[in-house]
């Protein structure tokens, strides 16, 4: 009775202490890392990042919380260790001069086995070492290979319960033992024993996928704690292991309101400006409406702004893609070789939708894009349940939605009715902007037709565009309508001739009537010109006039007084018998004065 | 079975030399126990007087065994003649000791 109450209480008050490992996303499976004084076991197949993780954690203490450590490495020596973790940005070098130790404990394949042998003098050893660096964490890397020379499962064991007591007495804050086992492996020891040794235990996995090789990694025991259950993906970027942490249940998404461009300026337009950032974008259509294309331009332009993007395709190579767009001006390589692009093609055979969207995980977490493109999205849903596939879209979404990337992916759908759309997968709800590509077959012609159905939180263009594929790249025609109808194909080629006809025409109409009108206004310049030249001489005229009738009544007037003075005239009597003019000049004078 | 093989006709080369041998050991450990016995034995066997053995205890001078690149025990190094060799384990079998040592049986 007292060692029960004893018991639940301790597990109440003293949960199990833990270190953080400092690997993303682990330490929140774990909810804290690894028990704290204990053994930790990775297991799994070679290559599956066993020793990268032990490594990195060993490097993190080291960096972040000053706690040298211990690296014991059976399966490969210390320089090569040293070369393989000089791609993350470690540091290690330095580190393995002062606050890590390495010790080479891989067997040269010179040495001799005569006998059982036994671990005594190796923790000797390291124990010596751990109190002369103060070592706090200490790691057996791929323990299995030295394991197997025993050649003796008795005394396998004898030496990992010999490991576990060293590691009792020599108190550190954590120890981890890395092995090759895998239960149904073939030619893996299976040291199942091992397991209930340590307190924690985590399976590492390495598949190799058309070429790519998936890591995964997973929490199979936990002595004392609770922790995520579940396999989650594992990428390797340039500060090494990064675990993609579960989703949490609440959505927590900020809405954007900026706007980036869908691909092209008059898609754009019909957009109302653009796509929001962080939205989704479904782009359906039936084969061969070009929904790549308009796909290949959205990447091509995310490229162009300098923003990170992933392309990923589905039974498509990526060069074959790339080489196709090409046709069509669009222009993938370049950014790919710059790094901005990472382009990933997939098969659908023989995969389930769950792995396909743990693979686009690790992508995303590689890459880091902004921007994202899957075509076709559909595509996830060949192999396993529509059941599983149409969850797995919808957290795909929503994955990217946490991921603030602008995401646009296409979906084949088999009828040509955007009602009955396709999408088996029913994404179409969440999808934030719905682009439905057709077919409009008239007058002998299949042409190619845009609708944007739906576009939240935006105005959008309600108007069926042609989508016109020309070298330079996509675009959408000018709007032509007739009897409600637009036009498109030769009939809107027809209308565009018209119009240009007409345009012409109006032109030559133009021309004519300014030439018309230029002519008549040179005619009344001139015409203006030859009045003023008149205007001119008449004032001339009327000045000489002028003048010469002032010099006549002065000369006149000269003479009179000439007269009179020769006659001695009075001139009172003189004004009755002056000559005509003078008379006339007098008659004025008295009408203008009376 | 062990004074069967040194006919005299072989043990003159590995008598000519002496062998110089290193035997690393962790206190009393079973396998560090059977390994000083199995060596005591082979050398008696074959090298008679020709060889000089010195046992370094690990447990008592770990930093010394770690810098001699030791790491289980019992191991045993020869030092000379050349080539150098080493041989991990209780030396209970005879055959892969003695060619390591270079003595033929």
């Amino acid at each position: 009775m007292n060692r029960i109450s004893k018991v639940s209480w301790q597990a109440v008050a003293h949960p199990l202490p833990k270190i953080p490992t400092g690997i993303g996303g682990f330490d929140e499976l774990s909810h804290g890392g690894l028990p704290r004084h204990r053994t930790t076991l990775l297991k799994g197949g070679p290559g599956s990042g066993k020793t990268v993780f032990a490594l990195q954690s060993l490097v993190n203490a080291a960096r972040k919380r000053q706690e040298p450590g211990i690296f014991v490495a059976f399966e490969e020596s210390t320089s090569q260790i040293i070369a393989n973790a000089a791609s993350f940005d470690w540091g290690l070098p330095a580190l393995a001069k002062n606050k890590l130790f390495f010790l080479d404990a891989k067997l040269s394949p010179e040495v001799v086995q005569s006998g059982e042998f036994d671990l005594s003098g190796m923790l000797a050893i390291l124990k010596a070492k751990k109190e002369e660096i103060g070592a706090k964490w200490i790691v057996f890397d791929g323990i299995d290979v030295l394991l197997t020379l025993l050649q003796n499962p008795v005394a396998e064991m004898r030496e990992i319960y010999r490991i576990r007591d060293w590691l009792a007495q020599n108190d550190v804050n954590a120890a981890i033992i890395t092995a090759k086992m895998d239960g149904a492996g073939l030619g893996i020891v299976n040291y199942g024993f091992m397991q209930f040794m340590v307190d924690c235990v985590i399976r590492f996995e390495r598949r190799l996928e058309h070429g790519v090789a998936l890591h995964r990694l997973e929490i199979t025991k936990y002595r004392g704690s609770d922790f995520v259950a579940g396999e989650y993906p594992v990428s390797f970027g340039p500060s090494g292991m990064e675990v993609g942490a579960p989703e949490p249940a609440e959505i927590k998404q900020v809405a954007s309101g900026e706007r980036v461009s869908a691909g092209f300026e008059r898609l754009d337009t019909m957009l109302g400006g653009g796509l929001f950032r962080g939205s989704s974008t479904l782009i359906t259509g039936v084969p061969g409406t070009s929904k790549t294309t308009l796909a290949g331009k959205f990447a091509e332009a995310a490229c162009r702004r300098g923003e990170r993007t992933l392309f990923v395709s589905f039974d498509e190579g990526a060069d074959r893609i790339a080489r196709n767009l090409t046709s069509v001006g669009i222009q993938l390589n370049t950014h790919v070789k710059s790094g901005l692009l990472r382009m990933y093609s997939g098969r659908t055979e023989s995969i389930g939708a769950e792995d396909h969207l743990l693979k686009l995980k690790a992508l995303i977490r590689e890459h880091r894009p902004r921007c994202m493109v899957i075509d076709p999205l559909s595509a996830i849903a060949k192999t396993g349940g529509l059941a599983a596939a149409r969850a797995v879209a919808n957290r795909f979404i929503y994955l990217a939605k946490d991921e603030k990337i602008t995401v646009m992916v296409t979906a084949i759908n088999e009828g040509d009715e955007p009602e009955t759309e396709a999408t088996d997968l029913q994404i179409s709800t969440i999808a934030d902007t719905w682009i439905h590509l057709s077919y409009l077959i008239r007058s002998g012609e299949r042409n190619r037709a845009l609708t944007i159905i739906k576009s939240r939180g935006t105005w959008h263009s309600n108007q069926v565009r042609e989508l016109v594929l020309r070298n330079t790249g996509p675009m959408l025609a000018d709007v032509y309508t007739a009897g409600g109808e637009v036009l498109m194909g030769t009939l809107r080629w027809e209308k565009e001739s018209e119009e240009r006809a007409k345009t012409m025409q109006r032109r030559a109409e133009f021309d004519h009537k300014r030439g018309e009108l230029q002519a008549a206004e040179a005619d009344t310049q001139v015409r203006i010109k030859a009045l003023q030249q008149d205007l001119a001489r008449q004032r001339a005229e009327l000045a000489t006039y002028s003048s010469e009738n002032q010099a006549r009544i002065v000369s006149s007037s000269d003479r009179e007084k000439e007269l009179r003075r020769i006659r001695s005239a009075d001139p009172a009597g003189r004004a009755s018998g002056s000559s005509g003019n003078s008379g006339k000049r007098n008659k004025k004078e008295a009408r203008d004065a009376p | 079975m062990r004074r069967k093989k040194p006919k005299s006709s072989r043990s003159p080369p590995a008598v000519t030399t002496v062998v110089i041998m290193r035997l690393y050991i962790a206190d009393a450990a079973p396998n560090s126990l059977k390994a000083v016995a199995n060596l005591e034995a082979i050398c008696k066997d074959y090298l008679g007087d020709s060889f000089k053995l010195e046992v370094i205890d690990v447990l008592e001078f770990p930093l010394r065994a770690l810098a001699d690149g030791i790491l289980v025990t019992p191991s045993l190094a020869k030092l000379s003649p050349a080539p150098v060799a080493k041989i991990i384990g209780n030396l209970s079998d005879r055959s892969n000791v003695l060619s390591a040592l270079g003595i033929k049986p």
